[in-house]
């Protein structure tokens, strides 16, 4: 064993072959069931140090003195630091608003908030030495909802803000708020012929990675430093590293490792800063780890909201208006909030006509966690109730469910409430159409031959709590929107860099962008397209790292349409440039060089008919061809602040799921048979992992439904760190989850494919609830639903 | 540093031989000590399974174990399934079934799906199985293979996928 561990040719020991529309296995596969493959925890060197994080105890405290006299003079340690040894004066960061201190300064503003760090020679060191730091506490009184964060004498997050946003809220402790108004709701609520309203809220979610945040900091001989890291997004962490660390960007040289999976929780930084600090500090490298404990503190979490809609419709299940508030809880700091107000707002509506809207959501300052990302932001909240909705009209209605929908469902050229038309397929209620339309698992499952229950098949499983009395079946549907890329004008690109050229005979094409694979099979389609474009067998994909331009997000469902759609241009491009090659070198062999239409084949350059023209060996003859390049999506455009107006999105996703689920209704206890999924993908270029992609979105939707909740105090604190008391899906509560994938072209995207990874995590949610309510008869109007929600205990 | 104590176990069919912290975990042992980072840490607390690697034959939490207490054992990590170039069946039947995403609880998942398909060939009951008292080998359905494998989280949620990767072996 080496004394250095960092990431190498992921690739390794991969035959993966195909092209796009295959379902081709995962280039970097090979090590990752072998253990070879290196996550950041995994990352190595020697003498490196490690580095812990003291945390607050409390959610909202003055900070009256640190002293970390005790904790440096522990033997084994090398560094303790805090806020006054910041280097620069950038001592904040953020996603959009730079809001977020990289060590408290005078006052801490949630439960778990980083304030001093310590580089030691073995982590329980490090963490022993901790606590020996002397921290001077005042508490302060809490934020933690709507009432106390807009209380005029409420205690300001952010005293003096000075932010994009700070003009135009209502209040300073309302990070962002969005408007919408289309139509005249007055006028379309006295058409209706029934009206429902209700209050839905939705528990704080967490991402729950299995990888907890890690990474390795090694300090470089020009003063810059080397990070091998788990993110979403290389290029936007260095953006808020490097000023922190007062080092020009091309000195913070960022590779990516293994990601043990992501969900948004990786968007914000979490020790990405800290161990560049104690790196630089000692002059030796210096890992962090989190424990799984830390980690739920040490990212952001899925918004918790609370949502107010009123729907109205004629007697033939037409919607005639809708107009809702919905409140997000950011908690202490920014991050993604604005954003999760534009999609919350603007998918607010849901995948229907409706005329006449008025639609209101705010994100707030709390002293509770921070939250931001997770696979489907704000769109996940407002399905949930609006969906809720839809089941109660169609009750009120007396109408089928999933008829009333398909009534009122979009479709392309529809008008969203922003103005904006939906111009490609959007099959709505095809979709709820095929989900109805899958049979249905049989019933009563649990019964056998012989005399006794099959306590498997039954709700409360193997603690054998009924042998099917009390057992009441439910099903239900919901459908979804979600917007795909980044949205509201922000310039959403990414880079791809590829290179071809002659290898022991062979063409090799080299893949090089700055993805962060976390799981989502983005190297394997960028495999496939690479083989595609380029005719070659042999893909080697580069790990990613800031040495080549930005690769955006991975996240809002957009890598396989943007980062792909820029390895699909930068393959064309290549292809251009071996095609004026092959033309100069063997052009006056043959007239169809010049004439036809040329493509890249199996090695070799063919015309459209199938003649061949050259080898690909040939034409390179030791040449290699290597470009980067940018590549964007259609621009879209900023939301009117008082009107919610404008083009803001540039593409949608589209699922819907049926849930069959059966309720002890003495017991409370739930369990879901079947989760089954009709989505649309546009184009499926690895229909194995599309497929993947449903059923992971699926299973996270199904433990917000039942089970996934962080559970914060009235005093802002976490009460349930741990995966003992937050509770994800285990396999046993995972049903089976039949996909069916409807393959609708959108004309605007690369091969017409659509980015799927959110959309099954909308609808998975309510139509559990929906299966839920309709086995019991309640209500429900929160999640996640507890057995005492059920039993009224 | 607290009390040390020698500990020899055979890792992988290799001896090896160390001073160790009498805290250490087995996880941390693999991972910290033998460099054999496939055993991963997900929670340190046997919440999660990510750390499962085989005891003389039988699958662990190796975070819940302390490394002093497996002198003379024999330990197979996900680093010692695969016979030189080819692949254990399991990690290529996780492979074909694309039985994994981000592939963080994966080593945990082989790992613990090798136990398992031994235990049900060796007639071991699960609880499900409890109620019928079997002879021989147990046939591992998909709920047998679902209850057998409950210990292992998958966040990404390739579950319905490793089912299917898990029973194809068994079969
Ligand atoms: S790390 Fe051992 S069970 Fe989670
Ligand atoms: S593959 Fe990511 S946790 Fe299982």
């Amino acid at each position: 064993m080496g004394a250095t561990r960092i990431p190498g040719n992921i690739t390794q020991g991969s035959t993966a072959k195909g092209g796009i529309g295959e379902s081709t296995l995962r280039p970097d596969g090979t090590l990752k069931v072998t253990g070879e493959f290196a996550y950041s925890s995994d990352m190595w060197h020697e003498d490196m140090l490690w580095g812990f994080t003291l945390r607050s105890p409390h959610a909202h405290a003055e900070i009256k003195s640190i002293d970390t006299s005790e904790a440096l003079a522990q033997a084994g340690v090398y560094a303790v630091l805090t806020y006054d040894d910041l280097p620069t004066d950038v001592k904040n960061y953020g996603l959009e608003i730079q809001d977020t201190p990289v060590l408290a300064h005078g006052r801490v503003r949630h439960h778990g908030e980083p304030v001093a760090l310590v580089a030691a020679d073995h982590p329980e060191t490090a963490r022993r030495a901790a606590a020996k730091i002397k921290v001077e506490y005042v508490q302060l009184p809490v934020v933690h909802d709507e009432q106390t964060a807009l209380a005029e004498d409420a205690p300001l997050l952010h005293p003096g803000r000075d932010d994009h946003h700070a003009g135009h809220v209502p209040h300073p402790n309302v990070v962002h708020r969005q408007p919408i108004h289309r139509g005249d709701v007055a006028a379309a609520r006295a058409r209706a012929d029934v009206i429902v309203s209700g209050e839905y809220v939705v528990g704080m979610q967490d991402q729950a990675f299995l990888g907890p945040e890690s990474g390795l900091a090694v300090p470089a001989e020009d003063g810059g430093v080397d990070l091998y890291i788990a993110t979403q997004w290389l290029h936007s962490d260095l953006r808020q590293i490097a000023p922190v660390l007062g080092l020009p960007p091309e000195k913070v040289r960022m590779t990516l490792s293994g990601v043990g999976g992501a969900f948004g929780g990786r968007e914000d930084l979490s020790m990405q800063i800290h161990a560049c600090l104690l790196a630089l500090r000692t002059g030796k490298p210096v890992k962090i780890v989190y424990n799984r404990f830390e980690s739920f503190f040490g990212h952001v979490h899925r918004h918790p909201a609370k949502l107010w809609y009123e729907h109205g419709a004629t007697k033939d299940g037409k919607l005639t208006h809708m107009r809702c508030r919905i409140v997000l809880d950011g908690g202490a700091y920014a991050s993604a909030s604005p954003a999760v107000v534009g999609n919350a707002s603007s998918l607010s509506v849901g995948p229907y006509v409706i005329d006449d809207v008025e639609i209101e959501a705010v994100a707030l300052y709390t002293n509770n966690p921070p939250c931001g990302a997770m696979r489907g932001f704000g769109a996940v909240q407002a399905c949930f109730a609006y969906e809720a909705q839809m089941d109660k009209l169609a009750a009120e209605l007396g109408m089928d469910p999933v008829e009333f929908r398909r009534l009122n469902a979009m479709s392309q050229g529809t008008l969203l409430p922003t103005g904006q038309v939906v111009d490609s397929p959007a099959p709505v209620a095809e979709l709820l159409r095929r989900i109805k339309a899958m049979p249905l698992p049989p019933e009563r499952q649990w019964e056998t031959a012989g005399e006794s229950a099959d306590v498997r098949a039954l709700p409360g499983g193997l603690s054998n709590t009924t042998h099917g009395e009390g057992v009441v079946r439910g099903v239900g549907y919901a459908v979804g929107i979600k917007n795909v890329g980044f949205s509201e004008g922000f310039d959403d690109y990414s880079t791809a860099r590829v290179r071809l050229e002659v290898v022991g005979g062979e063409p090799v094409a080299v893949v090089h962008t700055a993805m962060a694979e976390v799981g989502q099979g983005g190297v394997t389609v960028h495999a496939q397209i690479a083989r595609t474009e380029l005719g070659v067998t042999q893909v080697t994909i580069h790990p990613a790292d800031t040495q080549v331009g930005s690769a955006g997000s991975t996240s809002a469902s957009r890598q396989t349409y943007v980062t792909g759609g820029a390895v699909k241009n930068t393959c064309e491009a290549v292809r251009e440039k071996v095609l004026e090659l092959g033309r100069a070198r063997f052009g006056s062999y043959h007239p169809a060089w010049a004439t036809a239409e040329l493509l890249l084949e199996s090695g070799k350059v063919v015309t459209d008919g199938g003649e061949v023209l050259a080898d690909l060996v040939e034409v390179l003859e030791g040449e290699a061809i290597d470009l980067e390049l940018e590549w964007r999506h259609r621009p879209t455009e900023a939301f009117d602040l008082h009107t919610g107006q404008g083009n803001g999105h540039v593409q949608y996703s589209f699922a819907a799921h049926r849930a069959v689920v059966e309720v002890d209704t003495e017991l409370g206890l739930v369990k879901v048979v079947e989760l089954a999924c009709a989505q649309d993908v546009g184009r499926a270029l690895n229909p194995l992992s599309v497929v993947g992609q449903i059923q992971g979105g699926t299973t996270q939707g199904l433990g917000l439904a039942v089970m996934e909740e962080i559970v914060v105090s009235k005093e802002a604190k976490v009460r349930n760190p741990s995966f003992t008391d937050y509770l994800i899906p285990t396999i046993l509560d995972t049903p089976t989850i039949p996909v069916d994938v409807l393959e609708l072209a959108d004309e605007h995207a690369p091969y017409g494919l659509r980015g799927i990874g959110e959309a099954p995590t909308l609808s998975s949610t309510p139509a559990v609830v929906s299966a839920i309510r309709a086995a019991t008869g309640l209500a429900l109007n929160r999640v996640p639903v507890r057995p005492e929600h059920l039993t009224g205990t | 540093m607290g009390a040390m104590t020698a500990v020899t176990l055979h890792i992988n069919g290799e001896r090896f031989s160390r001073e160790l912290d009498n805290r250490t975990t087995l996880l941390d042992l693999l991972r910290e000590h033998a460099h054999l980072s496939g055993a991963k840490k997900g929670c340190d607390h046997g919440q999660c399974g990510a750390c499962t690697v085989l005891l003389d034959g039988r699958r662990v939490n190796a975070c819940l174990l302390l490394a002093v207490s497996m002198d003379g054992t024999d330990v197979t990590t996900i680093e010692g399934l695969s016979d030189g170039n080819a692949l254990h069946p399991l990690q290529q039947a996780f492979l074909d079934h694309d039985a994994f995403q981000c592939g963080f609880c994966t080593p945990g998942q082989i790992c613990s799906a090798v136990a398992a398909i031994a235990e049900a060939r060796a007639g071991w009951p699960s609880v499900v199985t409890a109620q019928d008292e079997p002879e021989g080998p147990v046939e591992l359905t998909a709920p047998e293979v679902r209850e057998r494998m409950s210990g292992n989280l998958c966040r990404c949620g390739a579950y319905v996928n490793i089912v299917s990767a898990v029973r194809e072996v068994a079969r």
